[in-house]
């Protein structure tokens, strides 16, 4: 049984190196470099991440999470994925012309990134227009998987994670009058933000202030001076991890004690690394519980740790999922061919991944649960 | 009412001391030399890091790392004196805009190096020092904040007094006055321009060291927001004048704390950075400077 099936597999590998021979000259010599196992199916993955500039723990974070991916994926030998990584530095012209240089390779099978969704909202129109799948894997505004066919993503919607974390805050600490504070430089945490006001509203709570901040800012004691005066029950927080673990930080020592509720951005081990005691009482709703005691994400953690010395976040492993999404629809594709991959992709179902059981909905956005988790005495834990 | 009004105040004076300090090193280089020091802000950086790892890996006292951030930060002063500066000056055919290009790449390879060997993103500075408060009836004040008020303070009285008082600090002057009398005069202008970058590298350090205690943030990416700040107070301030750049930090300081405070704090930098451009086209020389761009 296993003969006649490793021997079909052979066929049917040496047909397509024919046919991908016929394709073009360039892509039989990919093939054979890449050891010339006929079993293996080879593909590029185009890359555009935030690697440098102030956000550049994000990107690095997701470029390491997708590298972890890349070697365990080529390990096993199904498939042979080739990353080609493009710096966007955090800047919606830089993602678009690295994308553009990306999609410009006809090697380049499908994409993944920008990390920030104000570079995808400039990034992903291109490439459906293009006819190339890309995947957002920290794209987490509204709207993303509405521009077209071919974009999708696997990060949970601020949409679908805030409501359910801010519902269950609210429900143990029985809060009514709230502040928030966001950055209203990012599409991302400005999303958030309207996902916060749209909650708190509906929910009946009464907002006393709403404060902004901008991306890299070191001092919010003008900001949190307000705050701490409006003494709310808990403050809303749009806002990423770097920034957000600071605000904590400030807030603590300045007397502010009540409970955060932050979005997805805001939940990194890093928090517990920048902010230390401070963090405690930060609540957030997550696909990714890093203490969680699932084998999977214990091994993902050593494997994580080993290589580069520091656990990962959600980013890593938002990416580290991504990838074997791809890898996975790439096998079921059976060729690397743009138009069939993307079909695969869209009809990815119960993948059981990293953060748990995974599907795409009709226009490519995630279905899965989410987890609320909370600091408590220097860690995460899950909320009850 | 007061209680907000007072902390305010303070969080204001706090912010406005350091954007002082920063502009105290940019006025000295742009005094003697006539650049800005576009490194400056990584310079600042470098020290405000000099100070994460002394107090936080290698467990140092405050006073050591304090120490050992400005003797750190001075030798960068030497470098980009010696390395980028010097080689540039007197000499024929070099652009006058040689200097700040310099300094750019200077403190684009600063940024860079220090993501490189500490990573992205924010450091924690780890002090108890930073933990100290003093209640003033319903109002609470940190010793970090007074500490950063008074260095601030200390450093402009002791550079007025330095410049004024002292031989070297006459040297200096003469040297920004006119670099070739000075040098005919006897005076080591070769040595003065080293002293003045390392001692405005060296205040550098000092704030550097300064925001991370007080702020809690260190990262790469911080000098270049600061660096432009430091820019902003000395053409507000007037180029080259040490008061100046004392005012216009506190003046941008509390500007921006009071916008948060009484208006709306996505307006921050914005009205901040209007506030300068309505105040330039009144005295377009800045609030302090001659109306002839020279010394001091």
């Amino acid at each position: 049984m296993k003969k006649i099936m490793r021997k079909s597999l052979t066929i049917i590998a040496a047909m397509m190196l024919l046919l991908l021979a016929a394709c073009s000259g360039e892509n039989a010599e990919t093939e054979g470099s890449t050891g010339g196992e006929t079993g293996t199916l080879s593909a590029k993955i185009g890359v555009v991440s935030y690697l440098t500039g102030a956000g550049a723990a994000y990107g690095e974070a997701i470029t390491q999470g997708l590298k972890l991916a890349q070697s365990e994926i080529n390990e096993q030998g199904d498939v042979n994925i080739e990353l080609v990584i493009e710096d966007s530095a955090g800047e919606a012209e830089q993602a678009l012309s690295a994308a553009q240089k990306l999609m410009s390779d006809d090697e380049i099978l499908a994409i993944i990134g920008p990390t920030l969704s104000t570079e995808f909202f400039a990034v992903a129109p291109e490439a459906d227009l293009n006819g190339i799948t890309i995947m957002g894997t920290s794209t987490t505004a509204e709207g993303v998987p509405e521009i077209g066919d071919y974009v999708f993503r696997n990060a949970i919607p601020e949409a679908l994670a805030i409501p359910t974390a801010m519902e269950k805050a609210i429900e143990r600490t029985g809060a009514k009058k709230v502040a928030m504070i966001y950055g209203n430089d990012d599409v991302l945490t400005q999303s958030g933000f309207d996902t916060m006001k749209k909650t708190a509203e509906e929910m009946g709570l009464e907002i006393l202030t709403i404060e902004t901040f901008q991306k890299g800012q070191s001092d919010y004691n003008a900001q949190l001076t307000k705050i701490k005066n409006a003494k709310p029950d808990l403050v809303l927080a749009s806002a990423l991890y770097n920034e957000g673990a600071v605000i904590m930080d400030q807030a603590r020592k300045m007397g502010i004690d009540v409970p955060f509720v932050g979005g997805n951005g805001f939940n990194s081990p890093q928090v517990l690394e920048i902010a230390g005691d401070a963090a405690n009482g930060l609540i957030v709703a997550t696909p990714w519980f890093g203490e969680s005691e699932e084998t999977k994400v214990v091994d993902f953690n050593t494997k994580y740790e080993a290589e580069y010395g520091k656990l990962p976040d959600q980013f890593a492993a938002q990416a580290y999922d991504a990838l074997y999404i791809y890898a996975d629809a790439l096998k079921r594709a059976g060729e690397a061919d743009r138009e069939s991959f993307h079909e695969a992709l869209a009809e990815t179902k119960d993948f059981e991944g990293l953060l748990g059981n995974f599907s795409f909905d009709e226009i490519g956005d995630v279905v899965m649960d989410v987890k609320v988790v909370e600091i408590k005495d220097g860690k995460f834990i899950e909320f009850e | 009412m007061i209680r907000l009004l007072l902390e305010q105040l303070i969080n204001g004076i706090t912010l406005g001391s350091i954007y002082a300090i920063v502009a105290l090193g940019f006025t000295l280089v742009f005094g003697v030399l006539g650049i800005i020091n576009m490194a400056h802000g990584e310079i600042f950086m470098v020290g405000a890091f000099v100070g994460v790892m002394t107090t936080g890996v290698l467990g140092w006292p405050l006073w050591l790392s304090f120490i050992a951030s400005i003797v750190v930060t001075a030798i960068l002063g030497y470098l980009l004196e010696r390395m980028t500066l010097r080689p540039l000056r007197g000499k024929k055919g070099v652009s006058h805009l040689a200097p700040l290009i310099s300094t750019i790449g200077v403190s684009i390879l600063l940024e860079n190096l220090s993501h490189h060997i500490f990573g992205a993103g924010n450091k924690p500075f780890r002090t108890e020092f930073a933990e100290i408060s003093i209640e003033f009836g319903q109002v609470t004040v940190y010793l970090v904040q007074i500490v950063i008020f008074v260095i601030s303070i200390i450093l402009m009285i002791g550079l007025s007094i330095w410049l004024s008082k002292t031989k070297a600090g006459k040297a200096l002057r003469a040297t920004a006055e006119n670099l070739e009398t000075a040098s005919i005069l006897g005076v080591d202008t070769k040595k003065i321009i080293t002293l003045t970058v390392v001692i405005a590298s060296a205040m550098g350090g000092i704030a550097g060291i300064l925001v991370g205690m007080a702020f809690n943030s260190v990262s790469p990416q911080m000098g270049l927001a600061i660096g432009l700040k430091g820019l902003a107070i000395i053409i507000l301030g007037g180029m080259g004048n040490v008061k100046g750049a004392m005012v216009g930090g506190l003046l941008l300081g509390l500007s921006e704390t009071f916008l948060v405070a009484y208006g709306d704090s996505g307006y921050r930098d914005a009205i901040a950075f209007i506030m300068i451009i309505l105040i330039l086209l009144i005295r377009p020389q800045g609030i302090f400077g001659s109306k002839i761009a020279e010394g001091r």
